[in-house]
């Protein structure tokens, strides 16, 4: 009997400890230092089709980077569903890398936590001025009125891919350039077991930046000029329903769809099951996934008028890397160094030319590299019709709020219940009362 | 260390006789005495420092307005008084209402889920009860679940259950044509099923090895008694192997019981960060209250919460089977 009962106490303090263990943390203090001048860690995002891949692509530049200034760089690639809770447990506890990749759209959140260095005019000096990079990449490094969170590293836009040979057949002569357009090719092109377009149903972040440029397009926001979250105006709403419809309404996107969240839409794409792909910067990827260039074209994301612009004619959200220097390093001189060498035009050229996407410094971006048709278009997009994300500090809690109605909505749409302007509003009011109040 | 503690009281008692007779003898006194003590002392200490430490944190932080504007230095974080809370417990806001929906499926979820392990675990194990060819492979066989590292085999259910090509919709729909179309197990309403599936599949060995245990201490001659007053199958079950089992049964269904309502692994495997309604579990609720809305300190709140009502429910079953122990002996 004393051993059960020993047991069943080890049992509750275990219980006690898994409960406890949700909520530890740890508190620390101070800035940057230079007390480890020769090493510094680098957190990279995972751009190219795997980490090994982009070790590859990273790695010898790295190592040309060490040979410039004996410092030795410690790659980490973290994958997208770990970085940003990766960096939230290095802000809380001091204990991270020393210079890392954050989404752009985190700017402004993670500038509010106070764990990046600011970017002020001074030290932008020391990696060649801020003029060097492109304003509407510097437009969403961090809340406006504050010196940045960050530096643009990689830019990247929506644009439409579609598969040429699928269009030929199904007698579309030219990319759609309308909404109208876009879902009577969709109709088209959805038969025989093909679908017209495909959508990351069950990514929170994919579905933010889609429902935002809608949102745009309508006029709309999901935040007031002030930054407090409004989920539920009428744009936004018409916005959310125009984008979920494609599935429900215009059935042109399959109902699994809604459970994708690992890319399977390229490679949907890539495999000629769906004629038409809304995606950033994917060239790279298609290329790793076997698909040649000429077999798509590539056309800019359709807007309400058929000509991309400004205001809501806007036609994606601006995507981008930036790169951040940690607080707590303890390497400041040599992470500044590594920023500088990371944005000089050379290392841009290599690296947006390695995962295809266009480099936010002007000098670079002017590079014969960048003028491919694919990459005019992504030039064009982010230079005339690219909103940022809302800088606010709520910004990342509003991703995965809105982000994870818009998933419940795609699954109310495949299980073939129906998706009306109510039952939008509701799942958007739920979203938006999950955000802070304070 | 509850387990230490009887013998040292033991030790204690047992070295009383030789009381006062010199300096020498208090001194070794004082040592034999003194001696246990020491040596839990480095138990204890790590004791505090591994389980009560990051209790007591955690305790505190709930009472802070922590959000993401103080986790770099989260002692500068303003005290929130009860506020985290209220709004914890506020059943008509969006917040309370939304934890009390995922305690409720994860109370039905528990239920199901331990109801199930302790019946298939207990079956399994009263069909093995007898020696049979095959019978070691069998139970290998039967312990698999319960060894497969939790993210490798979770991340094959996932596999299984996806839309398109995953093999459960392959069989029920495509072989066997049980539903109309492809079934949604991954999202939507179906992921109850899914994710009950996957936790009966990867928790009733912990039963059967458990119930298979106690069933060695089970003599035989009660069932050779018991046949030849002419007992069958039934009621050998019924009198002697429920009633003999009884104490093991008791921890099982607890730590059972503490387990699934703590899991945090299948769902968070299955589902990723933000899991259906249907499936909403509390250890994922609140992993999103603080981690995916940055607000540490409504999350160490729903904690704390969530761990008085494991203490509740701990200590209404101690003392509910202690209380039958003393009355059946």
């Amino acid at each position: 009997m004393r051993s059960i009962r020993a047991a069943a106490t080890g049992a509750v303090m275990l219980s006690l400890a898994l409960a406890a263990s949700a909520c530890g943390g740890g508190s620390s203090t101070g800035g940057g230092s230079n007390d480890s001048p020769k090493e510094l860690t680098y957190w990279a995002s995972n751009q190219g089709a795997s980490i090994e891949a982009d070790k590859k692509v990273l790695q010898p530049e790295l190592d040309k980077f060490e040979k410039q200034t004996g410092i030795k760089v410690k790659l980490e690639v973290v994958p997208w569903s770990d970085l940003l809770n990766r960096i939230l447990t290095a802000t809380t506890s001091g204990q991270g890398p020393d210079v890392l990749n954050i989404g752009n759209t985190w700017s402004a959140s993670l500038q509010a936590t106070g764990g990046l260095l600011p970017w002020d005019d001074q030290q932008f000096e020391k990696i060649g001025g801020k003029d060097r990079f492109v304003d509407s990449a510097l437009g969403s490094t961090g809340a406006e009125g504050q010196p940045p969170a960050a530096v643009p590293l990689y830019s990247m836009a929506y644009a439409l891919y579609y598969n040429k040979q699928m269009f030929a057949d199904a007698g579309i002569d030219a990319p759609p350039a309308t909404w109208d357009e876009f879902v009577a090719a969709g109709k088209k092109l959805s038969k025989d077991g093909k679908w017209g377009t495909a959508m990351e149903g069950s990514n929170p972040s994919e579905n933010v930046h889609h429902a935002y440029v809608f949102a745009k397009q309508h006029g709309a926001d999901f935040f007031t000029p002030d930054g407090k979250p409004d989920f539920t105006n009428d744009g936004a709403v018409t916005a959310v329903k125009q984008y979920v419809d494609l599935m429900a309404k215009d059935k042109i996107i399959a109902p699994g769809n809604a459970e994708y969240a690992q890319n399977q839409s390229v490679s949907d794409f890539a495999k000629g099951r769906t004629g038409m792909l809304l995606w950033q910067s994917a060239s790279a990827n298609l290329t790793s996934q076997g698909m040649s260039e000429d077999a798509y074209g590539i056309a800019p994301v359709p807007v309400q008028s058929g000509t991309p612009g400004a205001g809501t004619q806007v036609n994606s959200m601006v995507a981008g890397i930036n790169l951040a220097v940690f607080k707590n390093t303890d390497n400041l001189d040599g992470a500044t160094a590594f920023v500088k060498f990371m944005t000089s035009n050379t290392e841009q050229k290599i690296l947006n030319t390695a995962y295809s996407s266009i480099p936010p410094v002007k000098a670079a971006q002017a590079d014969p590299a960048f003028n491919t048709p694919a990459n005019a278009v992504l030039k064009d997009t982010l230079a005339k019709s690219a909103v940022a994300l809302p800088q606010v500090p709520d910004e990342s809690q509003f991703e995965t709020a809105v982000g994870t109605a818009v998933k419940e909505l795609f699954a109310d749409a495949a299980a073939g219940r129906p998706v009306t302007t109510d039952s939008v509003k509701a799942a958007l009011t739920k979203a938006q009362q999950q955000m802070p109040t304070k | 260390m509850t387990a230490t503690a009887p013998a040292a009281e033991a030790t204690v008692r047992k070295s009383s006789p030789g009381t006062a007779r010199g300096p020498r003898r208090r001194t070794g006194r004082l040592r034999r005495v003194g001696l246990p003590y020491l040596l839990l002392l480095p138990a204890l200490l790590l004791e505090l420092l591994v389980h009560l430490v990051p209790m007591v944190i955690g305790i505190a932080m709930s009472f802070k307005e922590l959000t993401q504007f103080y986790i770099r230095d989260w002692s500068t974080a303003p005290w929130a008084g009860l506020d985290n809370y209220s709004v914890s417990v506020d059943f008509d806001a969006p917040v309370g209402k939304a934890l009390l929906h995922s305690f409720l499926v994860t109370v039905a979820f528990t239920v199901l889920s331990v109801g199930l392990c302790w019946l298939i675990g207990t079956a399994a194990a009263v069909f093995m009860q007898d020696t049979f060819r095959g019978r070691g492979l069998l139970r290998a066989l039967f312990l698999v679940p319960y060894a497969l590292p939790v993210y490798a085999a979770v991340i094959t259910w996932v596999f299984m259950f996806q839309h398109d090509n995953g093999l459960v919709n392959h069989v029920l729909h495509d072989q066997l044509g049980l539903t109309d179309k492809p079934s949604f197990w991954l999202i939507g309403d179906n992921s109850f099923v899914a994710l009950l599936t996957v936790s009966v599949w990867k928790g009733w060995p912990f039963a059967f090895l458990i119930v298979m245990a106690g069933l060695q201490n089970i003599p035989r001659e009660l069932y050779e008694a018991a046949a030849l007053d002419g007992a069958g199958m039934v009621q050998q079950l019924r009198r002697i192997t429920l009633p003999s089992l009884r104490p093991v049964n008791q921890v099982l269904v607890l730590v059972l019981f503490l387990w699934t309502f703590n899991d945090f692994n299948t769902p968070y495997v299955l589902f990723g960060k933000s899991a259906p309604e249907a499936a909403d579990l509390i250890s994922v609720h609140i992993y999103q209250a603080s981690f995916v809305t940055w607000n540490f300190g409504t999350g160490s709140a729903m904690s704390v919460l969530l761990l008085l009502f494991l203490l509740v429910v701990t200590g209404v079953h101690l003392a509910l089977t202690s209380r039958g122990r003393r009355t059946a002996q």
